[in-house]
């Protein structure tokens, strides 16, 4: 569609007229988005509510909350994140500047998911513009009340041809995915990100991935089990279950089974009430396609708690499956949904084992008293992410870079990381035009003599220390003479 | 084939032995590369020698220097780049611990390129073998001599499985490109590099591609011309210009470009002297499809010196172009050949123009005695790296991260920045099971009051 060559060609067009390469320009597109979080906050809430049916105060929570601290973090660091950073040096260039500069890649695509529809457009943005690049933002269609919302506030607080919404289906973002961007930013679901992927390499268009598996809780017996079921059953029954770093399942020894089962069903009762359809705080499920696929997992499993479903308003009561085996359907594909697998293993070991035979996920889960079990844990096994005694906290901290590895993603993003995805580190190195005479052992006619000197200069690194440096400047110079003497 | 399913199966397996977890298991596998590298030395500079012409002295400055030197680097740095980094925290996270773990991502490919041969698949095999992963690796073809001899010596001095080396043209390629892979890292030209991520894209295997392109250099008028042209025709002419930062055309004032050219002539006769043919530095072009390639992007234009060629043996001489037009052949694509185009400008901001309108390239050059200027080129550009006032050396910088952007490639490698692109860094946060009265603000039921919490 011509529509969307234009979009992406005015953007172009922006970002080639320079405007956004200055600092001030940034922080003032920043600023205008945090008014508008402010400002537009009651039709935020309003929005998210409608796609998810989530209350206000767990949408500004969910949602609003990281925005803020995103923005607020992104405006007070901008200058210090775009600043060159100088490395370390060595013989040959300790009198040269030598620094990695980050500058913007130009127009990048920011493809939204569905299951916190503001945020996971929002949070990139902020990324990309601080980055200094055109952004093309793209929420997913199946959150229509928040794409609707995006796509009508936008443009009445950021820059229009900088920053354009593009709204629409699987054609819309078909058509979108053949033009030319400089970096790609994708969250969803593995099968669509092959397919970004593909798109992106006709143009060699970097990518940043965040997609999904299932994440893995270890229970161990060592261990506070009220806590750790209250953490567990917070993060997996929020949002209805449609959260990418949601614990997917349980693995823990059979013998603690139904305590982990009657934990978790005190804290959901603490949670949510007695009747959970009625609670404020619980969620719905996106759509009808998404209900039934939930439904259907299901089927032949041993029902602990839970289970009530209402299509009409795809509602899917917090559940709880025990025994469950690992060749059951419910173990195939990611859960998103309020549904909780219980995977009886012997052994932490056994435990590992089994996390090691599936796909890399984007979180992983272990509670314990015992930390050295922990750090076991987590260094026989990959995840994207790891919360140890808790769930999903490490999605809070923006110091840590948040995204997956293997078939959970690539690339990373938060705070200073999403800076960074959006920015190319160019090595810069300035020398002058003086000193010649120390080129003179690299030029041909080559000889061993000038071979055992490149070996020298270029086996040698700067020490920290002054007297360091000083003893090697000193060598520097002598070498310079000595050079400039046998070779000329 | 089912050989490349094995190959890779097998390296598979003995990645998931654990291994290659320790850090002495991979300090001890990195001694060895580098005994490797000291032991073979002869057999190592003849093979480079028969690819691509070049003196033993030559060959190890290009190659063998380098490869020592990431060596004692890896070895050196190791246990530190390994080491979890802890990370700044926030109020919620006071009492926990809050690092960033560097794992190693599991099986990963280098493809290695025919134009720097040995350096090209060693130095990413450091930065993965030191990143803890297996390795497979798949030396160019077109540099038969070294691709041989890199299959015969990495099984006699590394682990055989978790290293395994696979020869072979575009169908072993395309072979091996179905298998899975943690990472790949390609060095090359773009074409394949689309390639090379589209089959990644089948397995979400992450990529780094070094590619290439038109590497500009811009000469200002303040400028000491004997060094800067010395400089240049030292990079330009090296490896018979075989080099993917190699300044591939120059950029000038009308009113220098003849002393430009008289500059360039005089560093030719400094470094190959009367006949550059009879010269042992004088690389040749790696094989006669490339000789054609590069003889055809001379047609219709002004030689201003060099120009010679004989087939038999693959030789170009060095030449300088004047007054090129943009829209020439010889614009179009990188020339990767002992031709220099000198394209003439009015001003820096023409320069400045000229560059933008093209594809990112990987390096750029600018030559001036005036700072500023050099800063305004570069704050108005973008490339991979940049050099002021040399070429190549950004390269050299072992903290420097090495890697182009757009057309000239995705992701860096080189010193710590190779580990960590063979490296998942794996977010990690460990809190206790107490203080969980802090917590009831974030559980349900909510209100306000712990929103505004």
């Amino acid at each position: 569609m011509e529509k969307m060559q234009q979009v992406v060609g005015r953007a172009r067009a922006a970002f080639n007229s320079g405007r956004c390469r200055s600092l001030e320009f940034r922080l003032q597109q920043l600023k205008a988005l945090e008014r508008m979080v402010q400002e537009k906050e009651k039709e935020i809430l309003a929005a998210i509510k409608a796609d998810l049916h989530k209350c206000g105060h767990n949408a500004y929570s969910h949602e609003l909350l990281g925005v803020l601290g995103e923005l607020a973090l992104a405006m007070d660091k901008l200058p210090s994140w775009a600043a060159p950073q100088p490395v370390k040096k060595n013989l040959l260039t300790m009198r040269d500047e030598a620094y990695i500069c980050p500058e913007p890649l130009g127009v990048v695509l920011i493809i939204g998911a569905w299951n916190y529809p503001f945020v996971l457009v929002m949070q990139p943005l902020i990324g990309a513009i601080a980055a200094g690049n055109a952004v093309v933002v793209k929420p997913s269609e199946i959150s229509e009340n928040t794409a609707r919302l995006v796509a009508d506030l936008l443009p009445q607080y950021l820059d229009r041809e900088l920053y354009p919404v593009v709204t629409g289906g699987v054609p819309e973002t078909t058509e979108l995915l053949t033009q030319r961007f400089d970096h790609i930013l994708y969250t969803g679901n593995s099968a669509v990100g092959k397919i970004v992927m593909a798109a992106a390499a006709k143009h060699l268009t970097p990518v940043t991935l965040e997609l999904g598996g299932k994440s893995p809780c270890y229970i161990d017996k060592d261990c506070d089990l009220a806590v750790a079921c209250r953490r567990i059953t917070w993060g997996k029954y929020m949002n209805c279950g449609q959260t990418c770093i949601a614990p997917d399942y349980i693995l823990c020894d059979p013998s603690i089974q139904s305590k982990v089962v009657e934990n978790i069903k005190a804290a959901l009762q603490e949670f949510y009430g007695e009747d959970v359809k009625s609670s404020p705080d619980y969620e719905r499920i996106i759509n009808k396609r998404h209900f039934k696929r939930i439904v259907g997992l299901l089927e032949g499993q041993k029902i602990a708690h839970g289970g009530q479903t209402d299509e009409a308003s795809c509602f899917i009561a917090p559940t709880i499956l025990t025994d469950v085996s690992p060749e059951s359907k419910v173990m195939e594909e990611e859960i998103f949904g309020p549904v909780l697998p219980i995977l009886t293993v012997k052994s932490v070991d056994e435990a590992i084992e089994f996390i090691n035979r599936r796909e890399k996920p984007l979180a992983l889960y272990v509670f314990s008293n015992n930390k050295k079990l922990i750090k076991r844990v987590i260094s026989q096994t990959s995840s994207g992410g790891v919360t140890g005694n808790d769930v999903i906290m490490h999605f809070f901290l923006s110091t840590l870079p948040f995204g997956g590895v293997g078939n959970s993603g690539m690339g990373a993003y938060h705070g200073k990381h999403s800076f960074e995805t959006f920015s190319h580190r160019r090595a810069c190195l300035i020398k002058d035009l003086k000193m010649e005479g120390t080129n003179k052992l690299r030029y041909p006619p080559s000889s061993q003599k000038k071979v055992d000197w490149a070996k020298f200069f270029l086996l040698k690194r700067f020490n920290k220390g002054r007297m360091g440096l000083a003893i090697l400047a000193l060598l520097g110079i002598v070498a310079a003479v000595v050079i400039k003497v046998s070779f000329t």
